[in-house]
């Protein structure tokens, strides 16, 4: 069972996979910034009482498995998504659809994942990654934020495909049933579309926790952090606060360098020049949350310590806040 | 940030891949630039497992102390909390916090033990005794 398949790395998985399954069926132009984009991918979310190992539940990316639909469905692409309760079922579909020819994304979860470093197993279920053949017990597994491709056996796919906890992948897959040719003006529209609904996630849901206000929100949050929770208990939060920004996947800066690569690449089919420069705020901001991250290191490296540390801290997502403000004001003024 | 700004530190997963890092060239265009690794988010990766080594001995101490049974030790050694051990042993969370008491836990069955060894990737024995081999 195998099948010819092209394996390009990405920032992120879910970008990733879109991408190569996309590629795959003859969307050659698929990027990984158009599939971020088009997906409407960037977001901010601080859930104050949830938490994830202990610290803040903080997002920069929308929810799992809304890139891929999003783009799939502005390009008018259907899907094909799936979830079991029986793992014979998963694997006898898995093995169906790779009999047909049709390379799948699986969500997975990545603390039994194999050819992880332990130090990044953590219990995240929301990783992706494209199963595109089989050789013996042997799946051959495109993970996309590796450089190269690597294989799990039966037992190991099936053990990350059923991982268990929040937002268990429940054997999840998904594929988009064969492409037509796409235009360079349906890829306008998909952009148009895409450019929208981040719009108005970043700026129109009204709760004070997501979007350009969530980030001011947060900033806020963080200037209480020394006397709320103690030096200790605050670093902790900062190192999960940056972990979420930079850590597999993002690209830097949040996504927010990728936010920026998809404006310049839209500006090929929807050659607006206010596209680039907004492409340049979104760099700026990018840039802003690394040198955050740098001071959020120097809290929870024990180097500096005040509470004008931590207004710094806070500050800086003040004026990321604005600035991303300003940019999709600036963007939903584009026709 | 500019290409040649992108970090190459080298972390843990740097040894394995490099990653992917979206940078702008002499022109102002995005390319991609592979990083080793960022030492910001190395130490903050860091901060996070010494949380972790900080719990898992706090559980040790309980454990030896006889108040828990050696579950706990294995569950913060493993991240887990209750919901998570209840859904991938099968038990039910009310089950999972019996167990935790080191009277319930001496009497469960050799099978029961063994759902929980699968779970941790150990031997049932080790897990009777807090046996720890690093690998």
């Amino acid at each position: 069972m195998n099948i010819n398949f092209e394996h390009t790395q990405a920032a992120h998985c879910e970008n990733g996979v879109t991408m190569n399954l996309l590629r795959n069926i003859n969307v050659h132009r698929m990027t990984e910034p158009l599939a971020f984009g088009i997906g409407s991918g960037l977001f901010f979310v601080y859930v104050p009482l949830v938490k994830i190992s202990n610290g803040p539940a903080i997002a920069f990316r929308t929810l799992p498995g809304l890139i891929f639909k999003r783009t799939c469905k502005s390009l008018n692409i259907p899907v094909i998504r799936k979830k079991f309760s029986s793992k014979e079922h998963a694997e006898i579909f898995l093995k169906e659809c790779l009999e047909a020819g049709h390379p799948v994304g699986c969500q997975v979860g990545v603390y039994y994942l194999p050819y992880f470093p332990k130090e990044y197993r953590f219990h995240f279920n929301a990783h992706n990654l494209i199963v595109y053949g089989k050789e013996e017990d042997n799946y051959l597994i495109s993970d996309p934020i590796m450089e190269n491709v690597t294989t799990l056996t039966s037992y190991q796919l099936e053990r990350v495909r059923f991982a268990k906890g929040a937002l268990a992948p429940r054997g999840q897959i998904y594929y988009p049933k064969e492409g037509k040719p796409i235009t360079d003006d349906a890829i306008k529209k998909a952009i148009k579309n895409g450019i929208k609904k981040n719009v108005s996630s970043m700026l129109y849901i009204p709760v004070p926790i997501v979007g350009v206000k969530g980030i001011k929100y947060t900033g806020n949050k963080i200037k209480k952090w020394r006397d709320r929770l103690g030096l200790h208990k605050a670093g902790l939060y900062l190192a999960q606060l940056v972990r979420m920004q930079e850590e597999i996947g993002t690209g830097g800066g949040g996504f927010r360098y990728i936010y920026a690569a998809f404006l310049q690449q839209a500006h090929a089919y929807h050659p607006v020049d206010e596209l680039l420069e907004i492409s340049k705020m979104f760099t700026q901001s990018g840039d802003l949350w690394r040198n955050a991250a740098v001071q959020a290191a120097g809290i929870y490296k024990g180097r500096i310590s005040s509470q004008a540390d931590f207004n710094t801290m806070g500050d800086y997502l003040l004026e990321i806040s604005e600035l991303e403000k300003h940019a999709f004001e600036a963007l939903a003024k584009i026709k | 940030m500019k290409k040649e700004d992108v970090p190459q530190d080298l972390s843990s997963l740097g040894k394995i891949t490099k990653e992917v890092c979206y940078a702008t060239d002499n022109s102002g265009q995005y390319v991609t630039q592979l990083s080793k690794g960022w030492d910001v988010k190395i130490k903050a990766l860091d901060v996070a497992w010494q949380d972790i080594e900080d719990r898992v001995a706090v559980a040790r101490e309980k454990v030896l102390n006889k108040q828990v049974s050696p579950l706990l030790f294995f569950m913060e050694r493993g991240l887990m909390d209750i919901a998570i051990l209840a859904s991938y042993t099968g038990f039910w969370k009310w089950q999972v916090k019996r167990h935790l008491k080191p009277s319930v836990f001496e009497k469960l069955s050799y099978k029961r033990l063994q759902r929980y060894a699968e779970v941790f990737n150990i031997p049932v024995e080790d897990l009777k005794n807090m046996n720890v081999h690093e690998h």
